[in-house]
């Protein structure tokens, strides 16, 4: 239903997010961002090119982090949302609250030229 | 045409309401986008549901029936359940997004994205039974 992995490339750190991200399984992911932020992660990527559903479960836990990247000057892209998934985020206009680019390279020089 | 299925009152029955609407809906001529908002608000109003029916994980011998009737012009969902939480939607006040940032709230999205993408949402109770009714106008071709 949901499987995540992560992957670090340099300094950035890479939260990959596969299949349904819903309210049984936003824990998830919430946890790998959680731990990511604890650690002291300073660039956060999603990859989303496997995402395949997204509810508001999943739009919250995305939006509870918004004021700690700030705090913790956190620099925090997703990339590869399908139309479906993007979708989702404009809705509400979230897509205006959190940096999401097509491609992972494009994150990747999001968080290099950000520095 | 009118669906049902009627599924046990549980987080991990979620994924198959969505697939049910996704299946029954699928017959018809509707975007790849529309047809996941209409999921997605299925979902929602399931989802909240079953929170603060505080079923969470566990198994239920309580069931949530959904039923969907599909129309040239309209498709109208029906969410029905028996557990005494009615909703009461006319003291419902939609939070700002600002606030929820600000008050780091993981909640108070799903409702919001509901009334964005029906036209119409009510809810009601009447002898223990809650029903939240949506409606959504749209063309609804065969495929």
């Amino acid at each position: 239903m949901i499987n995540i992995t992560k992957e670090s490339e340099e300094n950035v750190h890479i939260i990959k997010v596969e299949g349904d991200v819903d309210a049984a399984s936003s824990i998830y992911l919430d946890k790998a961002i959680g731990d990511a932020l604890t650690r002291g992660q300073k660039k956060i990527l999603i990859d989303c090119t496997e995402l395949e559903y997204i509810s508001s479960a999943g739009l919250g836990v995305f939006m509870s982090y918004i004021q700690d990247f700030e705090n913790s000057d956190s620099q925090f892209v997703l990339f590869g949302l399908s139309e479906r998934v993007a979708g989702v985020f404009e809705i509400l206009g979230l897509d205006q609250l959190l940096t999401i680019v097509k491609t992972r390279e494009e994150a990747l020089m999001r968080v290099s030229d950000e520095v | 045409m009118k669906y049902s299925i009627k599924v046990p009152c549980c987080k991990s029955k979620l994924k198959t309401i969505r697939s049910f609407v996704d299946e029954t809906l699928g017959q018809y001529v509707l975007s790849d986008v529309d047809l996941n908002m209409l999921v997605l608000a299925v979902d929602e109003v399931c989802a909240n549901l079953i929170v603060h029916a505080d079923m969470d994980d566990k198994m239920s011998d309580e069931c949530i029936v959904l039923n969907i009737l599909v129309r040239k012009n309209t498709i109208v969902f029906e969410v029905i359940d028996q557990k005494d939480h009615g909703f009461d939607f006319s003291n419902y006040r939609e939070p700002r997004l600002e606030d929820l940032v600000k008050t780091r709230r993981k909640g108070g999205l799903g409702l919001m994205l509901v009334r964005r993408i029906m036209d119409d949402v009510e809810f009601k109770t009447k002898d223990h039974t809650n029903v939240c009714r949506m409606v959504k106008k749209m063309q609804v071709p065969v495929a």
